[in-house]
């Protein structure tokens, strides 16, 4: 069994019929409810459902509360390296892209973590390019066990892997695994995914759950909003993360919705998200998955990650570099894309108190 | 009339009322919700704790006097919630433990199976172990026979405030268990707290109704009210549901002249 399947069910979907025959009224009748389903998803995501965003607002502030209480947790990406073998039409590390790549030795990766332990941090999310030539599991496997002195939680964002080699990296001390479906639509992601491995759709869909297999705690799913008409994508993401909950009782499945930031290349998104949709899907997505984790990128601009805070965010990254070597500088790397909260953790930190809720430092002991 | 103790693993508590320390806004909070709440044990996730670090930590606002109560939330196996109980141990959090074995993230559900396999090793071991179980009067039973210190069933699933849904499966509880019934998880109000202590709960350990309320304090103070009504009650029995021997019987009193 796979999410593949499923979404080749729900691609058939009739969605702009679907999405102009919800009334106003149907979206109060969904609020009304105590859990809500599938066909309710979309009825929360439709145009209609605009209209009403203050109730939705309302509910999933109230669900966030009672589910996490006012707590935000902090972690941050450690970039240590940036080889990559695709072509993506929306990304700066893009094989295409001429810039001096980098790679950071188990020496500069243990200076990269003090610089930033040193803050007080305690969840790091690990991140490469892909490739698995420059940046074999092994390599992966033997910076984690320098990272995981220093931090009490320890994620990946790198190329998708079979399920013995996340086996691997778990027995390392990796416990979370974020992998982004980037686009659902999967003709729109063979034509921006143009070459290298990242081009096999099924094998990036299935990525997920090889990770659920090999008992990775956490599992972060997402779409980058933008490159398809963002409700339909929005829809995919919260189906694919209700899947994974559904079949995995034992992992915590969480959600990103990041939209598309400026970068080295001249990619223009094809759909526009504005800020009231963004809100539109992350209320939409609480409503529908209230226990399950949102986090949100630096890539959102301050006065938004200010006030997403209150509608269902529980997870942020702080005084994030997403080049590699950008907190000890011992490397000097290109940015993956142009981050727009600049503020500093201590700042972040600030600001969240100042909303009346507590920035957490560590929710995670590691076990291995 | 003689005082109304609590006695847990040996320990005689005045306060039938448990905390826990997630969710507040700001843990600075917690010194003066244990203050209203007259709490005297208080439990602490060990996945939070930081114990080194030179930033905010929680274990700086709780004082010295409460009875920590460490939990290993975020175990998935027995396994993992005895390697987290040791930890605490080793951090020096003394010796009580509470199992929270949980592998469905989907209602949060515990794992009564793996609860009890991690309750045996830790009772083995000395640990005074609070294990949150499903109400089932089975898993009790042998919680009890494997060395529990007291069982923690649950009144509705962790967080959702729904009060006592899992009713009559608690009353049960409490009328065969020989160890202290604390019902946690799912109250949301004093009231429902109130209810759980006429039944005839030992005690009842309340976070997220607590920790998210608009004034904690003030909620802490309620909830300690609340508890103490019910324990009340129950002592002075609630009508129809008196366990002791009435002072008359007035329908068959004539039977003994």
């Amino acid at each position: 069994m796979s999410f593949y399947y499923e979404y080749e069910k729900l691609k058939e979907l009739p969605f702009d019929d679907i999405f102009q025959g919800i009334t106003e009224t149907d979206v109060k009748r969904v609020l009304q409810k105590q859990r809500m389903n599938t066909e309710d998803l979309l009825v929360l995501l439709s145009p209609a459902a605009e209209n009403l965003l203050e109730e939705m607002a309302q509910k999933a502030h109230e669900l966030t509360v009672q589910h996490f209480g006012r707590t935000i947790l902090l972690f941050n990406p450690i970039y240590i390296a940036d080889h990559c073998v695709n072509v993506c039409t929306y990304c700066s590390f893009s094989v295409t892209n001429q810039f001096e790549r980098k790679k950071l030795s188990l020496e500069q990766i243990e200076i990269e973590a003090k610089a930033l332990a040193d803050q007080g941090l305690k969840h790091i999310l690990v991140l490469t390019g892909e490739s698995k030539t420059h940046t074999p599991v092994s390599y992966i496997a033997e910076a984690v066990k320098v990272l995981k002195k220093y931090f009490s939680s320890v994620a990946i964002e790198i190329n998708p892997l079979d399920t013995e080699e996340y086996k691997l990296l778990a027995d390392a001390g990796v416990d979370g695994l974020t992998v982004y479906q980037e686009v659902y639509n999967e003709e729109i992601y063979k034509s921006v995914h143009v070459k290298g491995p990242k081009r096999d759709y099924r094998y990036r869909m299935d990525t997920p759950e090889r990770g659920c297999e090999a008992g990775i705690r956490q599992i972060n799913v997402g779409a980058l909003l933008g490159l398809d008409e963002w409700r339909r994508e929005a829809y995919f993401a919260a189906m694919h993360a209700h899947y994974l909950q559904s079949k995995y009782l034992d992992a915590e499945i969480s959600l990103s919705l990041p939209r598309i930031r400026p970068h080295l290349g001249d990619y223009q998104p094809k759909s526009i998200v504005e800020d009231r949709h963004l809100v539109q899907a992350i209320t939409a997505f609480r409503l529908f998955l209230p226990r399950s984790g949102i986090t949100l990128s630096t890539r959102e601009p301050e006065y938004l990650r200010d006030n997403l805070i209150y509608l269902g965010v529980t997870k942020m990254s702080a005084g994030a570099k997403t080049e590699v070597g950008g907190y000890s500088q011992c490397e000097t790397g290109t940015a993956q894309f142009q981050i727009s909260d600049e503020r500093s953790l201590v700042e972040i930190q600030k600001m969240i108190r100042e909303k009346g809720y507590q920035p957490v430092l560590k929710d995670w002991e590691l076990l291995v | 009339m003689a005082k109304d103790l609590l006695t847990i693993g040996g320990v005689e508590l005045n306060s039938r009322l448990l905390i826990g320390t997630g969710k507040f806004n700001d843990d600075a909070l917690i010194p003066d919700v244990i203050n209203s709440s007259q709490s005297q044990v208080i439990t602490v996730a060990m996945r939070r704790v930081d114990f080194n670090t030179n930033q905010e930590n929680i274990m700086k606002y709780i004082p010295k006097e409460m009875i920590l109560l460490p939990n290993t939330s975020g175990a998935r196996t027995a396994e993992e919630a005895v390697r987290i109980a040791r930890l605490a141990r080793a951090a020096g959090m003394g010796n009580w433990i509470k199992i929270e074995v949980i592998s469905d993230q989907k209602y949060l559900l515990p794992d009564n199976y793996e609860t009890i396999k991690a309750t045996e090793i830790l009772a083995s071991e000395g640990f005074i172990v609070l294990p949150y179980m499903s109400p089932d009067l089975m898993v009790a039973k042998k919680l009890e026979e494997v060395g529990a210190a007291a069982v923690m069933p649950l009144g509705a699933p962790i967080g959702t405030n729904r009060g006592l849904k899992t009713k009559e499966l608690i009353q049960i509880l409490i009328e065969e268990c020989e160890k202290p019934v604390i019902v946690d998880a799912g109250i949301g109000k004093p009231s429902q707290a109130c209810e759980a202590m006429e039944m005839g709960a030992d005690a009842v350990l309340v976070n997220t109704a607590i920790a998210t309320a608009g004034d904690p304090v003030v909620m802490g103070q309620a909830f300690k009210s609340a508890v103490e009504a019910g324990r009340q009650a129950y002592l002075s029995g609630v009508g129809g549901v008196a366990k002791h021997a009435r002072a008359s019987s007035p329908l068959t009193g004539f039977l003994q002249i």
